[in-house]
C-alpha cells in the first residue's frame, strides 16, 4: 500500500472513531442559541468529512485507473 | 385549493423539464439505460444526491427525530457523509472504469463477468428486486402521508375523513397513483437521461424549499426565545409536557398557563435525573409512555427517546448500502468521465448536512407542538401545515418533499427495468431484439413492479418509513463484502461470492422476520442486524474463496489494471 493511502486510511479510521462522541451524549447545551451541542458537533463532522475527501481527491486521485478505463474499448 | 394548484403546477413543470430531455434522447437502449455515458459532474451530483435523499431523508428523518431526538442525525447523516463518499471513491470510480472498459450497463453484468458465472446473476436478481421494493414503498407511503395533511380542507365533500387533520385532503390511494404516474411518464419517455434531468430539477427544488421551510419555521418558533425551548420537557413529577401552544389564527406562539401533559417516564425513579430537561436534545436514553390511537381507542404506547451507544456504533454499517444500490450503480455508469465523481465526493456530505440538520431540528421542535400519537411520517407535513399559514408556501414546501421522494423513485423504477431486461430477458435470449423491443420489455416490467409496490403501499400505510428504509439499506449494506472482494481481492472465487450472497440473505431474512417484517430491531442491547449480516457475508466470502479453486488469471486480469 502506498504511503499516502496508508495515511488516509489512518485518518479515515480516526474520523470513524471521532464519530462516536460519547463525551457529548448527555450534553443538552445549545450552540448558536438554538442548536443542541450533539447535533452541532455532527454538523461540523459533516464539514470535516467533506474537507477530508477534498484532500484525498487532490492528493490521491487514481489517475492510473482512469487511464486504464480510457485505454479499453469504449462502449 | 391554492396548495393543490401549486403542487399541480410543480408536477407539470417537472414533467415538462424531464420530457424536455427527450430532445436529446438518441433512441438507443444504451442511451435509455445509461444516457450514453454522457452525464457531467453537476448533474451526476444532483442525480446521486437526489437518488440517495428519499422520503427517508425528509419525512423519515423528521419523524425519527420526533421519536428519538437529535441522535437521528449522527445515526445516519454524519456517518453517511464519511462512508457514502468512501463508497463513491472506492467502488463508484472503479465501477465506472470497469464499465467504460467492458461496456457494462448493470451490476449483475459486472458480477457475471467478474466471477465467470451465469448463476450469480439469477441469484442476485430476485434479491435486488425484493430489497428495492421496500425502498419504493417508503416513497409511495411517504407521498401519501405528506399530501393528505398538506391538502386537508381542499375537498371536504369528496374526501371526508373523521380525523380533522386529514379531512378533505387528497387520500393516499390517489396521491400514490399520481406520483407513480408522473414518474413513469418521464422514465418511459427518456430513461436514464430523463431521470438525471428530473433529479437535477428536483434536488434543487427540495434543497431550496427545505432551507426556506426551515427559516420560516425557525422564525415562528423563535417567539419562544429560541425554537429549542419549544421541544417537550420533563417536569419534576416525571411527566412529559408541552409548554407552548400555537394559535393558527393569530400566528402567535405563547407559553401555556398549564403545560399540556403528553406522556410520563416509564420509570418514575428517573424523574429526578430528567426533571427540567428536554430528552430530544440529547442522546441519553429514556422510555416514555404516551397515548396513541389504536382502532379508535386511546392506548398507552412506549417510546424510546435517545440512542443506545451500541446502536449508534453499528448504525455505521448502514451507509455502506450505497456501495450496492443497483440504481446508484446505474448512475455511476452514466458518468462522462471518472473526474465527474469529484464534485459528488466533496459536495455530498455538505448536501446531506443542508437537508438533514433542518429536518432533525424540525422533528425535535415538533415534540412540543404536535400530538405524540401522530404517525412519524406525517410530522413534517403537519408542522408545515400548522406553522406556515400561507397555502401557496405550504404547496411549494410540500412540492419540495415530493421532489425528494420522486427523485429516488425514478432511479429505482429505471434500474429495475434495466436489470430485468438486460440480466434476465436478453441474457437468456438467443434472438436478437431491436431497441424498440428492449425498451418495451423494460417498461413492461417496471409497470408490474410499480403495481405491486402500489398495492403493498396501500396495505402498509402506517409502516414507519425510517425503519422500513433501514431494512432495505441493511440488505444492500450487508452485500458490500461481495463488491469489495470483486474489486480488490483477486483471490475471491465464484463459490465464495455465492456463499457470501446466500449467508447475507439468510441472516438478513432471519432478523427481518424477527422484527415483525419491517419494525425497528436490534440485538444484544443495541447491535444493528446489519453488522451481523455484514460479517456473515464477509466470513463466507473469505472462507469459501480460500477453500475453492482460484479464478483464472485471464478472467481476473480483465478487472484489475
Amino acid at each position: 500500500m502506498k504511503r499516502t493511502s496508508l495515511v488516509f486510511l489512518v485518518v479515515f479510521v480516526l474520523l470513524a472513531i471521532l464519530h462516536q462522541d460519547f463525551w457529548n451524549w448527555d450534553n443538552a447545551s445549545l450552540v448558536f442559541g438554538f442548536m443542541p451541542t450533539g447535533l452541532a458537533y455532527h454538523a461540523l463532522y459533516s464539514l470535516l468529512a467533506a474537507a477530508f475527501w477534498g484532500i484525498v481527491l487532490k492528493v490521491a486521485w487514481p489517475q492510473e485507473l482512469e487511464d486504464w478505463a480510457e485505454g479499453g474499448e469504449s462502449k | 385549493m391554492a396548495t393543490i394548484w401549486v403542487i399541480v403546477i410543480y408536477l407539470g413543470a417537472l414533467l415538462a423539464f424531464a420530457l424536455g430531455s427527450k430532445l436529446f434522447f438518441r433512441g438507443t437502449s444504451n442511451d435509455y439505460f445509461v444516457a450514453s455515458r454522457s452525464i457531467g459532474p453537476f448533474m451526476l451530483l444532483m442525480s446521486v444526491f437526489g437518488t440517495t435523499m428519499t422520503a427517508f431523508a425528509l419525512v423519515g428523518s423528521t419523524g425519527k427525530a420526533f421519536e428519538r431526538g437529535i441522535g437521528t442525525y449522527g445515526l445516519m447523516a454524519s456517518s453517511s457523509g464519511l462512508i457514502h463518499a468512501a463508497c463513491f471513491f472506492l467502488i463508484g470510480v472503479r465501477i465506472w472504469s470497469i464499465g467504460k472498459r467492458h461496456g457494462f450497463v448493470t451490476q449483475i453484468q459486472f458480477f457475471r463477468a467478474r466471477y465467470d458465472s451465469n448463476g450469480i446473476g439469477y441469484l442476485l436478481f430476485p434479491i435486488f428486486v425484493l430489497l428495492v421494493i421496500p425502498y419504493l414503498l417508503i416513497g409511495v407511503i411517504g407521498a401519501g402521508k405528506t399530501l393528505q395533511p398538506a391538502t386537508a380542507g381542499a375537498f371536504p365533500n369528496l374526501f371526508a375523513h373523521d380525523n380533522p387533520i386529514l379531512n378533505g385532503g387528497v387520500p393516499p390511494w390517489l396521491s400514490g397513483l399520481v406520483i407513480c404516474g408522473v414518474v413513469l411518464s418521464y422514465i418511459f419517455a427518456g430513461g436514464s437521461r430523463a431521470a438525471a434531468w428530473a433529479n437535477t430539477f428536483q434536488t434543487i427544488v427540495f434543497m431550496v424549499m427545505g432551507v426556506v421551510a426551515f427559516i420560516l419555521i425557525y422564525n415562528v418558533l423563535s417567539q419562544a426565545g429560541n425554537p429549542s425551548n419549544v421541544a417537550a420537557r420533563v417536569n419534576e413529577k416525571g411527566q412529559v409536557v408541552q409548554e407552548y401552544k400555537y394559535d393558527k389564527e393569530s400566528r402567535k406562539l405563547t407559553k401555556a398557563e398549564t403545560p399540556k401533559v403528553v406522556g410520563r417516564l416509564k420509570d418514575p425513579k428517573e424523574a429526578e435525573k430528567w426533571a427540567g430537561k428536554q430528552p430530544h436534545l440529547t442522546r441519553g436514553e429514556v422510555t416514555i409512555i404516551h397515548k396513541a390511537k389504536k382502532d379508535g381507542k386511546l392506548v398507552d404506547k412506549e417510546r424510546e427517546v435517545g440512542v443506545p451507544w451500541l446502536m449508534f456504533l453499528t448504525y455505521m454499517f448502514i451507509p455502506l448500502s450505497v456501495g450496492m444500490f443497483p440504481h446508484l450503480f446505474q448512475h455511476w455508469l452514466t458518468a462522462r468521465s471518472a473526474k465527474a465523481f469529484k464534485l459528488t465526493l466533496v459536495a455530498h456530505p455538505l448536501c446531506i448536512m443542508v437537508v438533514w440538520v433542518p429536518c432533525v431540528l424540525i422533528g425535535i421542535w415538533a415534540t412540543g407542538l404536535l400530538p405524540w400519537g401522530m404517525p412519524p411520517a406525517a410530522i413534517l407535513s403537519n408542522v408545515l401545515k400548522t406553522l406556515i399559514g400561507n397555502p401557496v408556501l405550504t404547496g411549494m414546501l410540500t412540492a419540495g418533499i415530493l421532489a425528494a421522494i420522486m427523485s429516488s423513485l425514478d432511479s429505482q423504477f429505471l434500474c429495475l427495468g434495466t436489470i430485468f431486461t438486460n440480466d434476465v430477458v436478453l441474457h437468456n435470449s438467443k434472438k436478437k431484439h431491436s431497441d424498440k423491443q428492449i425498451l418495451l420489455m423494460a417498461r413492461g416490467f417496471i409497470v408490474a413492479i410499480v403495481a405491486i409496490t402500489y398495492i403493498l403501499a396501500m396495505l402498509l400505510q402506517n409502516q414507519n418509513v425510517f425503519d422500513l428504509a433501514v431494512w432495505c439499506f441493511s440488505g444492500f449494506a450487508a452485500l458490500t463484502p461481495l463488491i469489495l472482494a470483486a474489486l480488490y481481492w483477486r483471490r475471491s472465487t465464484k463459490e465464495g461470492a455465492i456463499a457470501s450472497i446466500v449467508a447475507t440473505t439468510v441472516v438478513w431474512f432471519y432478523f427481518f422476520a424477527k422484527s415483525g417484517f419491517g419494525g425497528e430491531y436490534f440485538i444484544l442491547g443495541g447491535v444493528m442486524p446489519v453488522a451481523v449480516c455484514w460479517f456473515a457475508g464477509a466470513i463466507a466470502m473469505v472462507a469459501v474463496s480460500l477453500a475453492t479453486k482460484p479464478p483464472s488469471k485471464e478472467t481476473v486480469d480483465k478487472f484489475f489494471p
